[in-house]
């Protein structure tokens, strides 16, 4: 740290002056490109969020660490008990646990704008003559990237304890794909969140409370059939438990259709409802 | 009254506000500020903490919805008009308005796709800019490692990617070094001259004296004094006379001696030898410098010894005190200017 300091100051007074004379030069161009469309300008704030990552690497331990504990930990402590052993087991799980893992990270969306919202940095994004929600579709095409990160690692990591999927290339890819989507709409509750709420901490303890029920009651470790009938009424509708069927399906070889569809339907859902009531928080933050 | 006319006819107004508001709770941050900008000029917008500044400069910037009043950054309304205004101002806020996790070079590169260039536009314009402001070795580095001063230059070399038509500079100076000061100064100084309109807001009479053509000045969200550093300067005195003598016990005699010749009130210092007389109200620097000359001399023929003795000019608290005291009585600035020329 100490170091750091001196050098600092150190180069701060070697700091080369400023040139009038080129700076001149440069404010004569007054031509204005034209205003980038909402894709461009979305792409570049994900970009920042890439770069962002570039510089504090240690930030994808929550899809890396996290991921592989999470198939680890419940092939093994489930797996005897529920399907006669972890290898068995892990052929209904993996998909699951990804759709866990994955659904469970992106309540980070919500504290990366939380602890990014108060920024200076902000103030100049809000002034730009840019799409509006740019910046928060940025977030979360970032996000994707890490979402993509954790399901491949997931899945490398099942493919090692066993883990065959029937589904081929093809429906692994398409199973993630439909993870991803999700996940991206669903990360609107987060962002609505991280702007809402005052505090980091407050973000992450909302999101446990609405992430652990949804995530646990849903057919991932279970099947629904021997819960009471109120429990079954909510797994069997939670969009949790379509995801999770329509992903194991897909990775699977088949295509459960309706799933899918329910999935797709609640990812409209979310988008439409949490995007515009994030949209509107961020315009009078 | 009539100056303020003419410079409004002649160039053509940057922004115009009437009567803006902005409360937060019960406090009335902003409370009816009428401000006229010409365009390609730079107009000091000076106060204390507090007085509603930062809150002004973000509602003209579009950051903030007025709650009275209209606002208008060349004849766009901040409000409805949002994303016109947007297109032709840049803001460096108060505090940096760059992404301290990303290098220098990201920052711009960052900016300048978001404001439409395309990649390889983006990465030489940045590198431009970086040269321009000296910061081409600090490029790769991360801002969080940046010094103030350099944090300034690559903040405003953010706001200037595309040359703004209007550029908002909120307190760009609180907190460097004179030297760094001196830096944004010419910086300043280099944008207003290709014909850019630069709002600055300041605590520092000074920075608003070298930088700024028009003042105002705002204290508890109003104007309470607007017009030329000439007509400010006026309306408060040019300065104060400090006199540091060698011996205690000619104080008296001095302070005889200085309200007779200054024909101004004098103060005592706590300091035993030290004592300050308002001087000027005659409208230009150099009356005062005469005045405070003709002091001196008076002070060597009575026969005292004078340490010390320098002529400053009024500081903010000053400008604060004369303006506040003198409101109630007059009415507009161009009164008061007037009056002390007269």
């Amino acid at each position: 740290m100490s170091t750091a300091t001196t050098t600092t100051t150190a180069e701060s007074a070697e700091l080369a002056p400023v040139s009038t004379e080129s700076l001149a030069e440069l404010l004569i161009a007054k031509e204005r490109p034209p205003r980038p469309s909402a894709w461009s300008a979305s792409l570049a704030f994900g970009w920042r969020a890439i770069l962002k990552i570039k510089h504090v690497p240690e930030q994808l331990f929550d899809v890396t660490a996290f991921p592989i504990m999470m198939v680890v930990m419940y092939t093994y402590l489930f797996g005897g008990a529920i399907a006669g052993s972890p290898s068995a087991y892990i052929q209904q799980l993996l998909p699951g646990i990804m759709v866990m893992s994955v659904v469970m990270i992106t309540m980070y969306t919500g504290i990366a704008v939380n602890t990014d919202i108060e920024k200076g940095v902000f103030d100049r994004f809000r002034t730009l003559p840019i799409w509006r929600p740019a910046p928060m579709v940025g977030y979360l095409l970032g996000d994707a990237l890490r979402y993509t990160i954790a399901s491949l690692v997931m899945l490398a990591v099942g493919l090692i304890m066993g883990y065959r999927p029937d589904g081929n290339v093809i429906g692994v890819v398409l199973g993630i794909g439909l993870l991803i989507l999700f996940s991206f709409a669903f990360s609107w509750i987060w962002t609505m969140f991280g702007l809402l709420l005052r505090s980091e901490k407050s973000v992450m303890g909302v999101s446990m409370m609405v992430l652990f029920p949804l995530t646990f009651l849903s057919n991932i470790f279970v099947s629904p059939t021997t819960m009471p009938g109120w429990l079954q009424a909510f797994v069997n509708n939670s969009p949790i438990t379509h995801l999770a069927t329509a992903v194991r399906g897909l990775m699977a070889g088949d295509w459960p259709a309706a799933d899918i569809a329910w999935s797709l339907g609640w990812a409209g859902l979310l988008l439409l409802v949490f995007g515009p009531i994030t949209m509107r928080l961020y315009a009078k933050k | 009254m009539s100056k303020k006319t003419a410079a409004t006819s002649s160039g053509g107004l940057a922004i115009e506000t009437a009567g803006l508001v902005k409360t937060f709770g019960e406090n009335r941050a902003v409370d009816g500020v009428d401000l006229a900008v010409p365009a390609g000029t730079v107009y000091g917008v000076l106060g204390p903490n507090g007085a509603g500044k930062t809150t002004t400069v973000k509602m003209l910037a579009t950051l903030l919805k007025p709650d009275g009043g209209e606002a208008h950054v060349f004849g766009h309304d901040v409000v409805r008009e949002a994303d016109a205004v947007r297109s032709r101002v840049s803001l460096t806020g108060q505090y940096a308005s760059v992404d301290e996790d990303l290098t220098g070079t990201e920052n711009l590169v960052l900016l300048a796709r978001l404001l439409g260039h395309s990649k390889s536009a983006s990465y030489a314009r940045s590198a431009q800019l970086l040269e321009a402001f000296g910061l081409t070795e600090a490029a790769g580095r991360q801002v969080k490692n940046y010094s103030g001063g350099m944090r300034r230059r690559i903040d405003i070399a953010a706001s200037i990617l595309n040359t703004p038509d209007l550029l908002f500079l909120d307190e760009p100076t609180t907190g460097l070094d004179p030297r760094s000061r001196n830096q944004v100064w010419d910086i300043v100084r280099a944008v207003v001259a290709q014909g850019t309109t630069v709002l600055l807001t300041t605590q520092y009479l000074d920075e608003a004296d070298q930088l700024a053509s028009r003042i105002a000045v705002i204290d508890k969200g109003r104007v309470i004094a607007e017009g030329t550093k000439g007509e400010l300067k006026a309306s408060v005195g040019a300065g104060s006379v400090h006199v540091r003598l060698r011996d205690a016990h000619q104080r008296p005699e001095a302070e005889q001696l200085l309200k007779l010749t200054l024909d101004a009130a004098v103060t005592l210092e706590p300091d035993p030898v030290a004592l300050t007389a308002r001087v000027g109200g005659a409208g230009n620097g150099e009356a005062a410098a005469e005045q405070a000359s003709r002091a001196l001399a008076e002070l060597a023929r009575a026969g005292i010894t004078v340490d010390n003795f320098s002529l400053g000019q009024p500081s903010l608290d000053e400008v604060f005190l004369a303006l506040t005291d003198k409101k109630p009585e007059s009415g507009t600035q161009s009164e008061l200017a007037e009056e002390a020329a007269a």
